[in-house]
């Protein structure tokens, strides 16, 4: 039963997907200019990961190996169109100012990884746990930074204003294009210094945590080009 | 909207990775070099303008069957396909090709920037024409964001001077975001 529990728990602190792995910028970075948008994409990948992660670990024996990375996309492809059909139907605002990174969650790394390194080798209740663990990691991410660009670049509590003086002289561009780059890197910064550098053991964005290892000929390609 | 219009806004003002966060990954696995900056720079021009020739046509397809909501699932497939069948043809054909472009072929098969431009092409309702053009235009974008930040980070190398929780990640995200900054100078430069 501890094990159970620490394959749900793992995504969430220890192995989060956002902070420590470093996976999935890109809808990190986009979609938290607020609050209810980093949490409103951390739900919708949730629940693409969960599915795809329980309808794989189910499929794992029938699909064959040399295919697997294309039957694999068209899974996570096809819960992302049936997410983006719910999130039009009944929250039409968020499907808004989502707008193109619901389609863009098919190549989101952290769902492709997960099938990759963990579904297609684990049974249905394990992979589940783990990918529900993976997206509240992700979506917990996702909030609190929505919620620091929100505070500061809006003035802003998940929409109901905080005071006055923030709301007329807010720090507009937190809630940009570059203050989520710093945002990110001064959450980055505060877990290496709180945990005294041991928990972000990546020092290089590269190949290490990438869910493409396998397959991709990146990291030849480097070597390749070191010897060149 | 005129073409020129087209190719300045996706090359400065909406640039694909410093403005609409599209395919940060390469952006920040791959600009350590200038020449690995510059190659897949190259790739992704090449790419996503054969994706938005054969995504367009297949998208009108799907209209008309009144299919369209398929498209995120056919797209990806469609360039998955293209990219290994490029692959194939490059190393075939144009060995010296493939040997300099080659290697970044499969990473981009899983690069949000190019299923992005397909994608935003349809959004936006552009012709055939503009939308080769937009996809062009976000691939010159893209090589030109990797190269200065390739020139920036070569500059970061080495520095001991970078506080001890900044080093690393954080600094290069850091650089990116006044990278972003100064970018945001050409908002308003395309009505």
């Amino acid at each position: 039963m501890g094990n159970k529990l620490g394959i749900l728990t793992k995504g969430i602190i220890k192995e989060n997907p956002v902070l420590v792995l470093l996976l999935g910028t890109c809808p990190t970075l986009a979609t938290t200019s607020s609050a209810i948008n980093g949490l409103g994409m951390g739900i919708a990948a949730t629940a693409v990961l969960l599915c795809s992660n329980i309808v794989i670990s189910i499929l794992k024996n029938v699909i064959p190996d040399k295919v697997r990375i294309p039957c694999y996309i068209v899974v996570i492809a096809g819960f992302v169109t049936v997410v983006q059909f719910l999130l039009q139907a009944f929250v039409p605002s968020l499907y808004e100012s989502l707008g193109i990174f619901i389609p863009l969650i098919v190549v989101n790394c952290i769902i492709l990884g997960r099938a990759e390194m963990f579904a297609s080798k684990n049974n249905v209740i394990d992979s589940a746990l783990d990918g529900l663990g993976m997206g509240i990691g992700f979506t917990l991410a996702l909030g609190v930074m929505g919620l620091i660009r929100e505070i500061i670049g809006a003035g802003t509590f998940f929409g109901h204003p905080i005071c006055n003086f923030m709301v007329e002289n807010p720090l507009m561009i937190i809630a940009l294009a570059p203050g989520g780059f710093f945002v990110y890197a001064c959450l980055i910064a505060a877990i290496n210094h709180f945990s005294g550098g041991k928990a972000i053991k990546k020092t290089e964005f590269g190949c290490a945590g990438c869910s493409m290892k396998n397959i991709c000929t990146q990291e030849k390609c480097e070597q390749e080009g070191a010897e060149a | 909207m005129g073409i020129l219009t087209i190719l300045l806004s996706v090359i400065l003002v909406n640039n694909c990775i410093l403005a609409q966060f599209l395919g940060i990954c390469p952006f920040l696995g791959v600009s350590k070099k200038l020449d690995s900056a510059v190659g897949m720079g190259a790739a992704v021009i090449f790419v996503m303008v054969l994706a938005t020739a054969a995504t367009w046509p297949i998208q009108q397809l799907l209209n008309r069957f009144e299919i369209g909501y398929l498209q995120t699932v056919v797209f990806i497939l469609v360039i998955a396909a293209l990219v290994q069948l490029v692959e194939l043809i490059l190393k075939k054909f144009i060995p010296a090709l493939h040997k300099s472009l080659g290697v970044y072929l499969p990473l981009i098969t899983t690069n949000c920037a190019v299923l992005g431009v397909t994608i935003n092409n349809i959004d936006y309702g552009y012709t055939y024409v503009q939308s080769l053009f937009n996809a062009l235009g976000t691939g010159i974008g893209f090589l030109l964001a990797m190269v200065i930040f390739s020139g920036m980070r070569s500059k970061l190398e080495g520095n001991d001077k970078i506080p001890k929780p900044f080093q690393g990640v954080p600094i290069v995200l850091v650089s990116a975001s006044i990278l972003a900054l100064s970018f945001m100078g050409f908002s308003g430069l395309v009505g």
